[in-house]
């Protein structure tokens, strides 16, 4: 058995057989023409062709990946279009009387070298791009078929490098995962295997012997285990088993409703820390966004965030999301989260100190920044906004008349913004004692059992020593959870759980009969509990 | 001639799929469309020209329009690079 490392793109397992895929390799000589008309409708003519068949690479792979991921062959067609690309091979035809192939084949070395010397990985890796549409019109112009075949058994593809249109082009059932020495993780095929859920690896050291050998690829620990032994092989089929279920579940709740078997509907949504876990929550088809935690702009950035930068960022979420409920929760920093520039004080006692929505009340120049931009946010899409660490409905109050005043303000200078909802979290033993009067003032609850716990159980939840007596199913607990539920409901609530103990599987039953509405998740954990939910009675 | 500046919001700048978007828009209009980044510019209906400037997010760019219905390109252009960078 040998091990080899690389970099992985998707992580998932496979075993199977190797194949080893080589590019039908074009060896292109430079010939002199004498018909120079002829030559140039022997290119038009591919060119032609090279776009067809890319229309229909298209339609593929939209059917397969989606538009979104599809789009890199509409962008393979305006290339073939592309002025200067064009010309140059028409140019080289004319004025050097050379054959086509060489024409197409030189002029796209200029191009994937003028890409290749970028200084952005992005940029640099479209380098790819213009060798693959070069390699095609090549392939049309000797009349070669299309590549991709892959044979007629499922195998490990095993190749140099592959471009976006052979991976779209291989037989997706007899596609057990790619291994290749060359690519980036930001090339379309990785982001292609990605989609489907192919297991890949970047940057092996393959080897032409390979090929028709057994072979374990494990894309979690970015491993190749080439001619595997029993032990090897029996761990990765039990793995195997385990991954083939979680994505049977997958398979069989996307797109389902989040009812329960009596016909109560649940609002399941899914907890980002960033808008590059939007994607994400889509994947795992959460009906709406119940967390998004707007510390990363201030954590990401050397100074607070303007108004303008936060702005687009909310925007993008929310038209990302398109008419999906997203709910962001106001600053959140303090206790374990600092950030330099707020230049808070050493505390001795951070959790119970100055953070989150204590800090936005006392500088509240900071605060009117966020929310501004929150609510201009709210013309693009269904922004709710929601408050950290409340402990008394003066809060609430001060809160509400500073959004009245922002509100004011926008008005005045005419900027729009929507409806929103407005609600807090559910975090301290205070503000569940005085959920029945803040619920006469707020929208929704939303109960953060973390802190909740913490705070109920007196026990630091970053304490080591504390981690065997830290229950976050202690009674006292799940009675703080139904009496805010209750309290909720009796001030026309909806109430809802976005700390862990919303993604405990265990618990979900007991949450439904409490008469929870919503429970927002990891978006791991979406499909998971969507499953409890269909076969929960409520009643 | 119209010109506007214009800060890239879009996280990888002009990729690919944006700068397709950008010829499309930009080969609706009969006057010239130039993306000026430094000292280095663009015919915005060139897509690969267009790429090998390499903008990337937080950069500033200048956008120059240029011929008879250069009013209505500068709206439209304008409006584009709102929507999508």
């Amino acid at each position: 058995m040998e091990i080899y490392e690389g970099k992985s793109i998707f992580k998932g397992i496979a075993i199977g057989k190797i194949y080893y895929y080589q590019k039908g390799k074009q060896q292109v000589k430079r010939e002199k023409i004498r018909d120079v008309a002829a030559e140039k409708a022997r290119y038009e003519a591919a060119n032609e062709k090279a776009s067809v068949q890319l229309q229909a690479l298209y339609e593929k792979a939209v059917k397969e990946v989606g538009e979104a991921n599809a789009a890199v062959f509409e962008v393979h067609m305006m290339m073939l279009e592309d002025d200067d690309y064009v010309s140059s091979i028409v140019n080289m035809i004319e004025t050097q009387h050379v054959n086509a192939e060489f024409a197409v084949a030189s002029t796209g070395d200029n191009f994937a070298e003028m890409f290749s010397q970028m200084d952005d990985e992005y940029f640099k890796a479209r380098a790819a791009d213009v060798k693959d549409i070069t390699e095609r019109l090549i392939s049309v112009l000797a009349e070669q078929e299309e590549t991709g075949d892959i044979g007629n058994d499922p195998v490990i593809v095993v190749a140099d490098d592959l471009a976006p249109s052979e991976t779209v082009q291989m037989d997706k059932e007899k596609l057990l995962a790619f291994v290749t020495r060359h690519g980036s993780a930001n090339s379309h095929t990785a982001i292609l295997a990605r989609t489907m859920n192919i297991p890949a690896l970047i940057g092996v050291d393959i080897k032409e012997e390979w090929n028709g050998h057994m072979a374990v690829v494990d894309g979690r620990d970015g491993r190749l285990y080439i001619d595997p032994d029993e032990e090897i092989l029996t761990r990765f089929q039990d793995a195997q088993k385990k991954e083939l279920e979680a994505r049977k579940l997958l398979s069989l709740l996307k797109g389902k409703e989040d009812v329960t078997a009596d016909g109560k509907h649940i609002k399941l949504y899914a907890n980002i820390a960033g808008v590059g876990d939007v994607a994400n929550v889509l994947a795992n088809d959460a009906a709406g966004i119940g967390l998004f935690r707007s510390e990363f702009l201030y954590l990401e950035a050397e100074d607070y965030p303007d108004e303008e930068t936060q702005f687009l960022a909310y925007k993008r979420v929310a038209e990302n999301m398109a008419g999906k409920k997203v709910v962001v929760r106001t600053l959140d920093i303090g206790a374990d989260k600092q950030v330099d520039y707020f230049k808070l004080d050493k505390e001795e006692n951070p959790a119970m100190g100055y953070r989150a929505i204590r800090i936005c009340l006392d500088r509240p120049e900071i605060f009117r920044t966020q929310l501004r931009a929150l609510i201009r946010a709210s013309a693009y899409g269904e922004i709710a906004i929601m408050y950290p660490m409340i402990i008394s409905v003066e809060e609430v109050l001060k809160i509400k008349e500073i959004v009245a005043s922002v509100k004011k303000e926008l008005d005045e200078q005419g900027i729009q913004y929507g409806d929103f909802e407005q609600g807090i979290m559910i975090e301290t033993p205070a503000a569940v004692m005085m959920s029945e009067e803040l619920a006469q003032e707020v929208d929704f609850f939303s109960i953060g059992t973390n802190d909740l716990t913490q705070y109920t159980l007196a026990m630091d939840r970053q304490n080591m020593k504390l981690d065997t007596m830290y229950d976050p199913h202690h009674p006292a607990i799940l009675k703080m959870i139904r009496m805010t539920i209750d309290n909720g409901h009796k001030g026309g609530c909806w109430v809802g759980i976005c700390g862990e103990l919303g993604a405990d599987t265990t618990l979900t039953e007991t949450f439904l009969k409490m008469g929870i509405d919503e429970l927002s998740v990891s978006p791991s954990f979406v499909l998971p509990v969507r499953k409890i939910i269909r076969e929960t009675k409520v009643k | 001639m119209k010109s506007f500046n214009y800060v890239i919001t879009d996280e990888v700048g002009i990729h690919a799929r944006p700068a397709g978007l950008l010829v499309k828009e930009a080969k609706k209009y009969e006057s010239t469309v130039t993306i000026v980044k430094g000292d280095r510019r663009a015919d915005a209906r060139k897509l690969m020209m267009l790429m090998s400037l390499g903008v990337k997010c937080g950069e500033e760019i200048t956008v120059e329009i240029e011929g008879a219905d250069e009013e209505a390109a500068a709206a439209g252009i304008e409006k584009f690079f709102e929507e999508t960078l």
